[in-house]
């Protein structure tokens, strides 16, 4: 049995010719089987592709020629990113029936990487969510106590690595959608800097917020994930035209000197107790290794929930909009005029959630409304990145909680949707910002619940945020403990 | 302070039909939600820029050349009503 094992180590197996890339999958799938039906993780899964890039792969290591790092080590994605041929919804019931005619350029990344997609990952409607109970495909549920939420909105990816099923998995992080479901589970995700990685063939959300980023059960699979999908797209026009770091070659170097600063604002009040002692001691792990800790105050942190919700339920409320039942997706079979096809289409196609950003955001664009809510909130989004900018002139990293909390009880919060909103509040500036984060495993509350440690950076410092975390990931060794299935 | 008129003039902007309990319940929550939006008033934005996006990027173009996207068939597969290679829509 291989379910915790890291690629790193995987790919020695396949390369000895112990295991070879089906049976890998085969392991994949008959886990997925054994855990699925209490987690809920996958929407779909795509075994078809899968096999045939594992045979990819056997036939490549029967010849003895040479192998990308990721070849032939399982990968799941979230369902809003595009598979040619594959169904791809969103978890909504709005586009349960849409099948892309092409790729997203991460799927056609990790197909030259000859990385095996092993399914469709569950996740909130459209992104839209911190704990996957919005999916219109059913909960995913927390492999550590499954009464417990994942996190979100990327839960099922976060599921599918931490319980075994997948050894890799990509999220996207809109508001902190890959690093809470990383932190609630245990393991470690990561959301690059805005542009990094190419959004072409991802469902869009809030798309001045949005990017794609890998999870995986070590640091080091992470930097490789990262590794496989990141670099410039002429298909998205916001990808960064610059060159992409070898972010394994020095990810082992020692961090003595590195100035680490931990946000005061996110270590007062409202922090549960646990986690603020987690957290703390994760700070004295990092002043052991030889790095400089400081105290930073990023004073726009009290407005952040509220400028990144403008905002984003903005953007959502115009991408959304063409969810209009012409084209793709769902359509009513009740409507006699094409206006009332439109309302009544979105109105059926739509979960509560969704509908409720669309309302907001639409309400914050509104005439009369606009510079009171849209724009304040773009000059504010201003201020706040330069807090950060100025953070960053007397400290290399920036570190924080990622939750105040750890995972909560399924159904514990749907019924205040402000309730829900906050959770996001360590993680929804470097969005905001386009700076990259980092979740990764830093120890257990007393319920024995995973807490994650954040770690920002400034704009493309993956490759310092990566020894960052691969120092703390040996020095300690919290990723080592899995759930109990 | 959020009344059902306007939670039903946005659902008319948003083109989405709600049943009588979803405006009602929309107008409750829509009010907490924006008083607590309604922070952002506090915080002085005078002469201050607003980011429209994170990176200095303008204008991206690239050279006017025809490419291959998709073929009509692929796309029309997902149409929920076609006809003749057209997405049939109900009368306007």
């Amino acid at each position: 049995m291989h379910h915790y094992k890291t690629a790193s180590e995987l790919r020695k197996l396949l390369l000895k010719r112990e295991i070879s890339a089906k049976e890998l999958l085969d392991e994949s799938y008959k886990r997925i089987k054994e855990v699925n039906n209490k987690l809920n993780s996958f929407i779909s899964l795509t075994k078809d592709l899968a096999y045939k890039t594992a045979g990819e792969v056997d036939e490549k290591i029967k010849i003895n020629a040479d192998l990308p790092p990721l070849a032939g080590i399982p990968l799941a994605i979230k369902d809003n990113m595009c598979v040619k041929g594959t169904t791809t919804t969103a978890a909504s019931n709005i586009l349960k029936n849409f099948v892309p005619p092409y790729d997203a350029t991460i799927v056609k990344k990790l197909q030259e990487n000859l990385v095996p997609i092993i399914g469709k990952a569950n996740l909130d409607e459209f992104a839209m969510g911190s704990s996957t109970e919005t999916s219109a495909f059913g909960i995913t549920r927390n492999p550590w106590d499954t009464n417990l939420v994942p996190g979100g909105s990327s839960g099922g990816s976060a599921v599918a690595v931490a319980s075994g099923e997948s050894v890799l998995a990509l999220g996207s992080d809109t508001g902190g959608s890959i690093r809470l479901p990383a932190s609630f589970c245990g393991i470690i995700g990561m959301k690059p800097t805005y542009g990094r990685v190419s959004r072409f063939g991802l469902i869009a959300y809030a798309s001045s917020l949005d990017q794609i980023g890998p999870f995986g059960r070590c640091v080091e699979d992470v930097a490789l994930t990262l590794q496989a999908i990141s670099g410039h797209d002429p298909m998205d026009s916001t990808s960064i035209n610059q060159p992409v770091p070898d972010y394994t070659a020095r990810i082992k170097e020692d961090i003595k000197g590195l100035r680490i600063g931990v946000i005061s604002e996110m270590l007062g009040d409202g922090i549960n107790p646990d986690v603020k002692a987690v957290i703390e001691n994760a700070v004295k792990t990092y002043e052991n290794l030889g790095a400089n800790i400081e105290e930073i105050s990023i004073p726009h942190t009290k407005y952040a929930i509220s400028t990144y919700y403008v905002i984003a339920m903005a953007e959502a409320s115009s991408n959304l909009a063409r969810f209009d039942g012409v084209r793709y997706g769902y359509r009513t079979p009740k409507s006699e005029s094409l206006l009332e096809m439109y309302t009544k289409t979105r109105a059926e196609g739509f979960g509560e959630e969704v509908k409720r950003r669309i309302m907001l955001g639409t309400y914050a664009l509104s005439s009369g409304y606009y510079d009171a809510y849209y724009k304040k909130a773009q000059q504010v989004r201003t201020l706040i990145k330069k807090d950060f900018d100025k953070a960053f002139e007397s400290v290399d990293l920036l570190l924080s909680p990622v939750c105040p909390v750890t995972a909560f009880e399924i159904g514990s919060k749907t019924d205040d949707p402000l309730s829900m909103y906050l959770m996001d509040i360590c993680t929804l500036m470097a969005n905001l910002s386009g700076l990259p984060g980092i979740s990764l495993p830093c120890g257990f509350d007393t319920k024995g619940l995973p807490v994650g440690m954040q770690l920002l950076g400034p704009v493309l410092s993956e490759e310092l945020m990566l020894k960052a975390a691969y120092n703390f990931e040996q020095a300690t060794g919290y990723h080592l403990k899995h759930p109990e299935l | 302070m959020i009344t059902k008129k306007d939670v039903e003039h946005v659902a008319k902007l948003a083109r989405l039909e709600l049943s009588e309990q979803e405006k009602e319940k929309y107008t409750e929550q829509f009010s907490n939600i924006l008083d607590y939006f309604n922070q952002l008033k506090e915080v002085n934005t005078e002469n201050i820029e607003p980011m429209v996006h994170v990176l200095p990027v303008r204008n991206v173009m690239r050279e006017d050349k025809a490419e291959y996207a998709s073929n009509k068939e692929e796309i029309l597969k997902n149409a929920p009503v076609e006809e003749d290679g057209y997405f049939k829509v109900p009368k306007i």
